[in-house]
């Protein structure tokens, strides 16, 4: 199948390869990516290694980004903390587009389910997602693995609600229907019939999902109840320059435009996705 | 429209109900014991019993639901364990400035995302339609902490034009209050602008797309007319909801933002009570905050009514 023949078939695939956006926020977060998995070939020093005779250094040749108070290398805290961002951004992804799924499906397959599920959402989403993952770390104490749970529990009923939409209305097209009066298990049509017509919408939102967890695990740091302060997470450095910003700007400066660039990726390709894969907002948002 | 309102409010019942229950239950989320935690590390075993009684986990669970439940009934979010206080009185004492700086920045989202929105949406991918929406792309992606930061850098600490922190009282002096929440409403309401802007350019586009648009210009209408009075209007519905939803962000972010300018507000009483191992008072935050939501949405969904009489609930 040559490009055209894919393109024909897949006309997203079209509107998706002309999306300026997509291709900026790709590039962006493919960049991440690389700088999050090749960290400790990138990184010219150890992030953690303390040299107080270095301390509070503009940026310069051997400290790109400068030093912070206790002498260590912004630029190796920058390539490291891009892993926090990427292992918290793609573990809640994962989980909430999971439990979605689930949620999903039985909400909008079984209407007895229904209303249990949607009410438990509705009480979810009544808190602000900020005051309730803060109110979960409190909790479950600061650890990277706790702040992948709150987010996760934070998130998991907007992926549930879209699923939901979706299997609605998926459920009533007539192939559905024929499988049902073949006699088809509930799990299969579910799982083989209406699941594939969710995945559109479930990648947009999980890309909005990875945007708004980088987004809360730097605030989560930056306020001191998410990742330890002896990790390198972008949040952290950013709060630790807080205390030297006449002195030292450069400390919570160059972390805060790696969690921009990277936000900004995610949101850019989200919004590309957004766009090509539901026909009914095409060209409305280029 | 009585009938709807009526089913609205009693629909809020189960919504509450399910957030009491996971407040409820996150102090029993704890790992271990869950007095020791609050009591202290450096606590003994009589004071651990103490703050077990006081906090009546020595009871059975149902019953410390049961009693939850009825002192929620009466307006009594519990004590503090620190200040020794009620949570309600601690909660009210911080109230004024998150207060203000929601509703300032919400002026901020509006002030600027209308306007912007607007004109990006009646002229698209025109040069004022692209800045704006890349302007709005960083606002939105932009962390309010970090902006934050910035504003104080630049504006208090270089060109000395605004205060760092603090909060002066509205009581005190309207104007010095406004000088004092000038940053942090900026920091705060600027990705709720770009929300706001990006919703109503999409909502102009479509609207302006429609019939009683080509309507309206066939019979000589001055543009200024049918984008502002007739476009504009029909526009704002939906950017209702997103202003709606920007009072629950700004009431989440507000602890963040009240945290870089060192504002003595309810979200700074949040963080210094999870320093503090204060539990009850971060549960009353939390329940404070979701009946604030709940309320904002319902008015949102009465405004709705009033502002696009083509919406029937029935």
């Amino acid at each position: 199948m040559n490009i055209q023949q894919l393109f024909k078939k897949y006309r997203w695939l079209k509107s998706l390869s002309r999306n300026k956006g997509v291709w900026i926020g790709g590039i962006i977060v493919l960049f991440m990516l690389i700088m999050a998995v090749f960290a400790p070939l990138l990184a010219p020093l150890d992030p953690i290694r303390l040299n107080p005779m270095n301390r509070l250094k503009p940026p310069m040749p051997g400290h790109l980004f400068g030093t912070d108070s206790m002498g260590r290398d912004i630029f190796s805290m920058v390539i490291y903390g891009s892993r926090i961002s990427l292992e918290v951004g793609m573990s809640v992804m994962v989980f909430t587009g999971l439990a979605g799924i689930l949620m999903g499906l039985i909400s909008g397959y079984y209407k007895i389910l229904d209303n249990i599920i949607m009410r438990l959402n509705d009480g979810m989403m009544a808190v602000p997602s900020i005051i309730l993952a803060i109110a979960l770390m409190a909790v479950l104490g600061p650890r990277v693995s706790n702040i992948v749970i709150a987010l996760s529990v934070v998130y998991t009923p907007r992926m549930a609600r879209i699923i939901r939409g979706s299997v609605l209305s998926a459920k009533e097209l007539a192939y559905v229907e024929a499988a049902r009066a073949l006699g088809t298990r509930d799990a299969v049509i579910a799982f083989r019939h209406i699941l594939p017509n969710c995945i559109a919408p479930m990648i947009v939102q999980g890309t909005f999902i990875f945007a708004y967890s980088v987004l809360a695990e730097a605030s989560l740091s930056f306020l001191g109840v998410g990742a330890p302060p002896t990790i390198p997470s972008w949040g952290n450095v950013v709060s630790e320059g807080r205390l030297f910003m006449l002195e030292a700007p450069w400390i919570s400066l160059f972390p805060g435009i790696a969690i921009l660039l990277f936000v900004m990726g995610l949101n850019l390709l989200g919004d590309g996705l957004r766009d090509s894969l539901d026909p009914k907002t095409q060209g409305l948002h280029r | 429209m009585y009938a709807y309102l009526i089913r609205r409010i009693l629909y809020l019942i189960p919504v509450m109900l399910i957030v009491v229950t996971f407040v409820f239950f996150m102090v029993h989320l704890i790992p271990g014991d869950p007095a020791a935690v609050m009591a202290g590390s450096e606590a003994n075993p009589e004071e651990i019993e103490y703050a077990r009684r006081l906090l009546g986990l020595d009871r059975p669970l149902y019953e410390q639901y049961g009693r939850f439940v009825l002192r929620l009934l009466q307006g009594d979010l519990g004590k503090s364990l620190f200040l020794e206080r009620s949570v309600v009185s601690v909660i009210a004492e911080r109230l004024e400035p998150t207060v203000v700086l929601t509703l300032f920045s919400l002026v901020v989202a509006v002030i600027i995302g209308i306007p912007a929105g607007a004109i990006a949406g009646a002229l698209p991918n025109t040069w004022s339609d692209k800045s704006t929406m890349v302007i709005a792309m960083f606002g939105i992606s932009m962390p309010s902490f970090w902006l934050g930061l910035n504003l104080i850098y630049l504006f208090s600490l270089k060109l000395k034009m605004f205060p760092p922190g603090n909060y002066v009282s509205l009581s005190t002096s309207v104007t010095r209050c406004i000088h004092y929440m000038l940053l942090p409403s900026f920091s705060l309401g600027f990705a709720s602008a770009a929300l706001v802007a990006r919703m109503l350019r999409s909502c102009m586009m479509e609207v302006l797309s429609q019939d009683y648009i080509r309507t309206a210009r066939a019979k000589g209408l001055a543009e200024r007319v049918v984008i502002y009075v007739h476009a504009l209007r029909n526009a704002m519905v939906p950017t209702l909801t997103v202003i709606g939803i920007s009072v629950a962000i700004h009431l989440g972010g507000a602890v963040v933002t009240e945290t870089v300018f060192n504002l003595p507000g309810v979200g700074r009483l949040v963080v210094t009570s999870i320093l503090r191992r204060d539990y009850p008072v971060i549960q009353g935050v939390v329940l404070f905050t979701a009946s604030i939501y709940v309320c904002v949405n319902l008015v949102v969904d009465v405004i709705y009514c009033f502002i696009d009489p083509r919406i029937r609930y029935d």
